[in-house]
């Protein structure tokens, strides 16, 4: 290097630090008087258009993106009942397209596979409460009332937009192609399950459907779902982000977070609620009194539908154009399916304490999302009542041998309790499994099933 | 006489780095009342350095040199311009930041790429958990760790468990949370906490808390390229009283390793953050005052912690004093003592001694009478000593 360059460098790094001083400030300075400058500017260009400060229209920052209009009296804006937002559907009771509703027209090919997703799931649901009533696994949460909120949304999704779930979503992933015997290796937290074992039944989770793994904690997918969908926003994928919630997680901190940052960032995301009436034996009037989720919707600047989610085409319309408007436009949408929950919230709960087996039954009957795609597809010509009750067999007897097979898998070994804590074993938690492997030599016999696990 | 005042402090702040580089023993006062002082490290030449020349050394030297605000600043440049996923993204990081951390990136990278938020910390963290899980490198800001209470559960729940829950299909390990921390002379309750302890008590999260303008661009550095959810927290007071000469070349400060500052034999007095500079300046005093020798170790990484080094030094010495400005009961501290006593307890000639904040909230105006400063820490060694 010669040294002129050496030299030149010399100087260049003097005009740095003179930058980083006193030539700093004085910009800064002349910023600051730039800024005056522009502002009384503006004040005056304001002024000339008839609308500065205090005259024609209010012109605070706070308002400045829905232009608001001076008012002379004190009129507050009541939340109005009664006349809620309007109720989204495309099948009427009968299961026909009502007049003037649009058909999705899907194939038959299509339908079907909707349909038997949601008897698959149904049937699932039936087996493995009756597993955990007889102690065979610990828990469970069936999907019943809400098959249509589901299926419909996962078929109006592209299998590659991101779901993250709440827990009442497995027909999502059903409809996706999870197969049966994973639902079941989970629920069993056996050896060939993919989360190893660790969580609770029915925490679900699917690398390869995009299906991002479940946790019991309410909300809190929510705003992480935003930040999946910003990425992707800046990956260019195309894709979109789903993210499923209840009615009551709706009213934890995060959902907030959710529903402001997607807004305020740009989001491309579908939020999908599940307004099913309860959250475990808290009926809606006590979790809100608004208008439902969706008027909250409005309030945050998210485009904003409510459709019935016991009718899997409105669902699937409203969330195809959901999501369109999610890429086209980065900007968040938001569903809200009014449902109800026709089964129990979970294993650990009996919902006849809190409401009346009447109102169940009428959901069961009236409201059944299954059974008004079967008048569907029986009026169209796709399907008979006899059909249903061989599916119905034939889907009980795949279950039944997948649930034999998960229930004879061993469990894994006692290392996976301490591995993937980090993405490598940090050399702490790798002294306390040693300890441990070295105490269930000495103890073998004061603990049971140990030959369930792997060794 | 007061414009003459300012005039000397302005020329003062402008060429106090020359002051300092020509007259090594004139000590320019940055803080008021500080409790510690700064005294620089000399870079590890390994760290990474392209000088060639004397004459030019001595002028890089001087434009090496970087408070701890800029030492950060300088390795979130280093991320976002080689890694094209990196966002940063918290309340107010859009125009700097209130502290300056991110001046200046926003116009090189994009708004895109460093942008504010709605003011909501448990939105900002799951929004980098989310990111992060989808392959984007998140590097979330909380402005202050005394507000890092309402992610707690985003933190706790979520992010330390995320890879373990899903059997390692998804993760994390792409976000880095920074949050000023510690005393800063005047923060009072909710602008001087030091949160670690809450957080050391979630396995999966990886905490990291730096002394210095070096330690802290290559900690950072490190944190922002492991693959697990990282919590960064940073002194605030040295943001701009910690000057170091830092390394230009990015480089890289190895986590769950701790830094042996100075090597002694009689007491292994153990710290991190501000509260090493504490121990540091105590060390010296007990050399010249009490002729005891003291080793120093920087933790730097509280959560997966370096036992090897820590056992080690108190084999050596015999005796440890731990300290941090946290609240005594359930501190980080009370982990290192339990875990001193079981592993070193026939090598000790005394109880592991704790010097730490007291189980109060921190207070404005008493904030000399709490913070466990160095004549406390003497106090303590001397008892130690004597024991």
């Amino acid at each position: 290097m010669s040294l002129q360059y050496k030299i030149s460098i010399l100087i260049f790094n003097l005009q740095n630090q003179l930058l980083q001083t006193e030539m700093f400030r004085y910009i800064h300075k002349c910023a600051r008087s730039t800024y005056r400058t522009i502002h009384s500017l503006r004040q005056e260009l304001l002024k000339a258009q008839g609308c500065a400060y205090s005259t024609s229209s209010p012109n605070f920052p706070g308002s400045e993106h829905h232009k608001p209009e001076w008012t002379n009296t004190p009129n507050f804006i009541l939340p109005e009942r009664g006349s809620g937002i309007p109720v989204y559907r495309v099948l009427g009771d009968d299961g026909a397209v009502i007049d003037g509703a649009t058909n999705p027209q899907l194939s038959k090919d299509e339908c079907m596979h909707m349909y038997e997703t949601m008897v698959t799931l149904n049937v699932m649901d039936k087996i493995l409460y009756e597993a955990q009533r007889h102690g065979r696994i610990s828990f469970y949460m069936t999907n019943f009332g809400e098959e249509a909120t589901q299926v419909g949304s996962a078929a109006a999704l592209d299998a590659k937009d991101l779901i993250w779930g709440q827990y009442r979503e497995a027909g999502v992933l059903m409809y996706r192609g999870f197969p049966l015997i994973q639902f079941m290796h989970q629920c069993y937290g056996n050896r060939k399950d993919i989360g190893k074992g660790r969580q609770m039944p029915v925490h679900y989770g699917a690398k390869d459907l995009h299906f991002v793994t479940i946790s019991s904690t309410l909300g809190t997918q929510m705003p992480q779902a935003v930040g999946s969908a910003y990425s992707y926003k800046m990956q260019g994928n195309g894709q979109c982000v789903v993210c499923f919630f209840g009615d009551g997680a709706a009213s934890e901190g995060d959902a907030h977070g959710a529903l402001n940052f997607a807004a305020t960032l740009e989001c491309p995301i579908v939020f999908i609620c599940r307004n099913n009436g309860y959250a475990i034996s808290t009926p809606t009037h006590e979790q809100y009194r608004g208008d439902g989720i969706a008027s909250r919707g409005v309030g945050y600047g998210v485009a904003t539908l409510r459709v019935n989610g016991n009718d899997i085409f409105a669902v699937y319309n409203g969330v195809k154009e959901a999501r369109e408007m999610a890429v086209r436009e980065n900007r968040p949408v938001l569903v809200e399916a009014m449902t109800y929950r026709i089964g129990h919230h979970s294993t650990s709960d009996d919902s006849s304490a809190y409401r009346s087996l009447d109102e169940i039954s009428y959901w069961e009957q009236e409201g059944n999302p299954t059974k008004k795609l079967e008048a569907y597809l029986i009026q169209q010509g796709y399907w008979t009542s006899e059909q249903t009750e061989q599916m119905l067999k034939s889907k009980r007897k795949e279950v039944l041998t997948a649930f034999a097979e998960a229930e004879n898998e061993k469990i894994g070994p006692m290392t996976e309790a301490y591995n993937d804590v980090y993405d490598v074993l940090p050399q702490r938690i790798q002294r306390q499994l040693e300890e441990t492997k070295e105490h269930f030599r000495k103890y073998k016999d004061k603990y049971s099933n140990l030959d369930k696990f792997e060794s | 006489m007061a414009a003459a005042s300012t005039a000397f402090k302005k020329l003062i702040g402008n060429f106090g780095p020359v002051l300092r580089r020509c007259f090594p023993s004139v000590q320019v006062q940055v803080s008021r009342n500080a409790h510690f002082k700064f005294v620089e490290d000399t870079p590890d030449p390994n760290l990474g350095d392209n000088s060639f020349f004397s004459l030019i050394i001595l002028i890089e030297m001087y434009n090496r040199e970087k408070n701890l605000v800029q030492s950060i600043a300088d390795a979130l440049d280093y991320t976002l311009a080689q890694d094209p996923s990196a966002i940063i993204f918290g309340e107010d990081v859009a125009f700097g930041g209130v502290f300056r951390c991110t001046v200046g990136l926003e116009e090189k990278y994009g708004k895109q790429r460093i942008f504010n938020t709605p003011i909501c910390e448990q939105g900002i963290v799951a929004f980098g958990i989310g990111a992060a899980a989808v392959g984007t490198t998140a590097i979330a800001e909380i402005q202050f760790a005394d507000y890092i209470f309402p992610a707690f559960d985003q933190l706790v729940n979520e992010g330390a468990k995320f890879r373990y829950r899903s059997g390692n299909e998804f993760d994390c390990g792409r976000l880095t949370v920074r949050a000023p921390c510690g005393a800063v002379g005047h923060g009072a309750l909710y602008h001087s906490q030091s949160v670690e302890a809450f957080f050391s008590h979630s396995p999966g999260l990886k905490i990291v808390v730096p002394r210095g303008p070096i330690q802290a661009k290559g900690l950072l550095r490190s944190c922002i390229q492991d693959d697990n959810p990282c919590l960064f927290f940073e002194p605030k007071v040295l943001y701009r009283s910690a000057i170091e000469q830092v390394p230009v070349d990015d480089y890289l400060v190895p986590l769950s390793q701790a830094d042996v500052v100075r090597e002694g034999s009689d007491v292994t007095m153990i710290g991190y953050g501000t509260q090493l500079h504490v121990l540091k300046e105590v060390a010296e005093m007990a050399q010249e005052q009490l002729q005891v020798s003291c080793e120093v170790i920087d933790l730097q990484t509280v959560l997966p912690w370096d036992e090897d080094t820590v056992y080690k030094s108190v084999i050596k010495t015999g005796k440890c004093l731990v300290s941090h400005e946290a609240p005594i009961t359930s501190g980080f501290g009370a982990e290192l003592a339990a875990s001193i006593q079981s592993e070193c307890f026939l090598h000790l000639e005394a109880p592991v001694v704790r010097v730490c904040g007291p189980d109060t909230p921190f207070p404005h105006v008493y904030e000399q009478f709490i913070i466990p400063d160095k004549w406390r820490c003497l106090d303590a060694l001397k008892k130690l000593v004597d024991y």
